[in-house]
């Protein structure tokens, strides 16, 4: 593990050096990574210069939802995101100089092309989350604290998982990038909004199938102390931590089955 | 009735527009996974749009089924109007960069024309791979307004080729700046973040209040998507459609006019490198 960890700094730390060479393209991609994901916090602000609410939410509770959302993302994009390219390698066969690397072959996948200019978003969303933690009408406790850490981290790495799962899928089908696309992207979308705004069977989904409504909604609820809309049992509240553990497991396995599947290209 | 001299041009402008065609319908699985995407933003962006609407039951003229079809219309319209970039720009940045571009300036059918329908022969695969499916994707899930009339639809084909040659004149002046920056790739973040804000790709432009508005809707990116859409929702009907049509031809006119001006002095930065 340590191990892995000192690999992956040395190889991001490869593409960093080398995108320095750069330095003011560097600069002008990180300043509009920041503004592309900010135009939709915009978009947020805009509506809410006409209506004072959305599905019962305030713009602060909204800015809780969508800065975490927002940060967990952008930190797993910055740290893995590039394995969505997984399916090119596959189809040219260049994945085979991953696996005779003396490092794991997702440590080298994750580090490759590693683009520090991706803290642009990482940006927008911490500094929407560190706005709305300031104004959400939050009444802190120790235990808000914890849950709000809790929360970011469990977030984090639903959506690393969700990345990882992405890039996995391309052993199987690599044309299909941007379907991984729609969950990742997608789920940020989604989560970015109370779940109060959208049908019952969806919420279910996102909850029980694809479990991206763990990233906030739940310990949302339980840091504004708000009863679920849905009704659902408010033991979810709880559970993000255990879910994110869970999909990482579950990550793990559809990225070793996916790894011994892979044959390399033909001639 | 067209002279001999406008068949030879237009012949060979017709054949690279269907190879461009041809070109991206064999990519069949990215087709179908964006299509899958499309259908997804489509999905929370509606609910999103239902749940403003449904506190401002009439926001900016629209009601809840506009404000729908609305989203579905924009998530059509991302492939083949390039709402933000894209399309030509990938090979032509390339071409700069390793200096091929050096033959296309040498072609006969001229520089503009050869890129404007490379563009159009994309365009013209992605309305009926992308937009067709992602609208009836849309029209199954939700309430969705669609075109009264023949003539309507028509209109509608009318203005969406209309926002891709003014897109393409956005984005090929975007690309040009590579003959002075040597990489352009800056200036098309700008031009995506411009795409995506004031196409109304988030918001439709009728939302936005007061002065804002007024240059929103001015502005050339307002043809790539809220013309179509107000065509397409009858909210523009008789003279305004003319207007609507009008207001685009002239972004086109302006921006490739703009196109060849800009064109013209960056040859004179072409080096092309000796051997």
């Amino acid at each position: 593990m340590v191990e892995s960890i000192r690999a992956y700094v040395l190889l991001s730390g490869i593409w960093v050096r080398s995108t320095m060479a750069y330095r003011t393209s560097f600069v002008i991609m990180t300043v509009s990574q920041f503004a592309i994901t900010f135009v939709d916090f915009v978009a947020l602000l805009v509506m809410f210069s006409r209506v004072d609410q959305l599905g019962g939410f305030s713009l602060s509770e909204i800015a809780l939802l969508y800065g975490t959302s927002s940060l967990a993302l952008g930190v797993a994009d910055l740290a893995l995101g590039n394995i969505e390219h997984l399916g090119r390698r596959v189809r040219d066969g260049s994945f085979d100089q991953m696996l005779i690397r003396p490092v794991p072959a997702l440590v080298s996948m994750c580090a490759d092309r590693f683009a520090l200019r991706r803290v642009g978003r990482v940006g927008q969303g911490a500094l929407v989350l560190g706005w709305a933690l300031l104004n959400a009408p939050v009444d802190w406790t120790a235990a808000r604290v914890v849950m709000t850490m809790a929360m970011v981290l469990s977030a984090t790495l639903i959506f690393a998982s969700i990345f990882v799962l992405g890039g996995a899928i391309q052993f199987w089908s690599s044309d299909s990038a941007e379907v991984a696309n729609a969950f990742t992207y997608g789920g940020n979308f989604l989560t970015q909004y109370p779940m109060a705004i959208y049908p019952a069977e969806l919420v279910r989904g996102v909850t029980f199938l694809i479990p991206v409504a763990f990233v906030n909604w739940y310990p949302t609820l339980y840091l504004l102390d708000r009863p679920d809309p849905f009704g659902f049992p408010s033991v979810l509240r709880f559970l993000s931590p255990a879910v994110a553990v869970l999909v990482v497991a579950v990550t793990g396995l559809v990225w070793r089955t996916g790894l011994r599947r892979y044959r390399s290209t033909g001639s | 009735m067209r002279t001999t001299g406008e068949r030879q041009r237009l012949g060979p402008l017709a054949a690279i527009a269907g190879r461009s065609f041809q070109r991206y319908a064999t990519y069949r699985t990215a087709t179908f996974a964006g299509l899958f995407t499309n259908a997804m933003f489509g999905v929370f962006v509606a609910y999103t749009f239902i749940a403003l609407w449904s506190q401002k039951p009439h926001l900016g003229g629209y009601d809840r089924t506009d404000a729908v079809t609305f989203v579905w219309i924009a998530q059509a319209l991302i492939m083949p109007v390039a709402t933000w970039g894209g399309g030509f720009q990938a090979d032509f940045s390339e071409r700069i960069r390793s200096g091929d571009i050096a033959i296309d300036l040498y072609r006969p059918t001229g520089f503009i024309p050869w890129w404007l329908a490379v563009d159009l022969g994309r365009a013209s695969f992605h309305f009926l791979g992308r937009s067709v499916p992602t609208i009836m994707v849309g029209a199954l899930l939700f309430d969705l307004r669609m075109p009264a009339t023949a003539a309507t639809w028509l209109l509608v084909v009318l203005a969406a080729y209309l926002a891709v040659v003014v897109s393409f004149g956005i984005r090929f002046l975007v690309s040009l700046t590579a003959f002075w920056l040597l990489d352009s790739q800056g200036v098309e973040q700008v031009a995506t973040i411009l795409g995506m804000f004031c196409s109304g790709m988030i918001l439709p432009l009728v939302v936005f209040p007061g002065l804002a508005g007024d240059l929103l809707r001015g502005a050339p990116w307002a043809a790539f998507i809220q013309v179509p859409a107000d065509i397409w929702l009858g909210k523009r009907t008789g003279f305004a459609v003319a207007r609507g049509v009008a207001f685009q031809v002239g972004w086109a006119v302006l921006l490739l006019g703009a196109s060849y001006v800009a064109l013209r002095r960056a040859e004179h930065k072409v080096v092309v490198q000796g051997g």
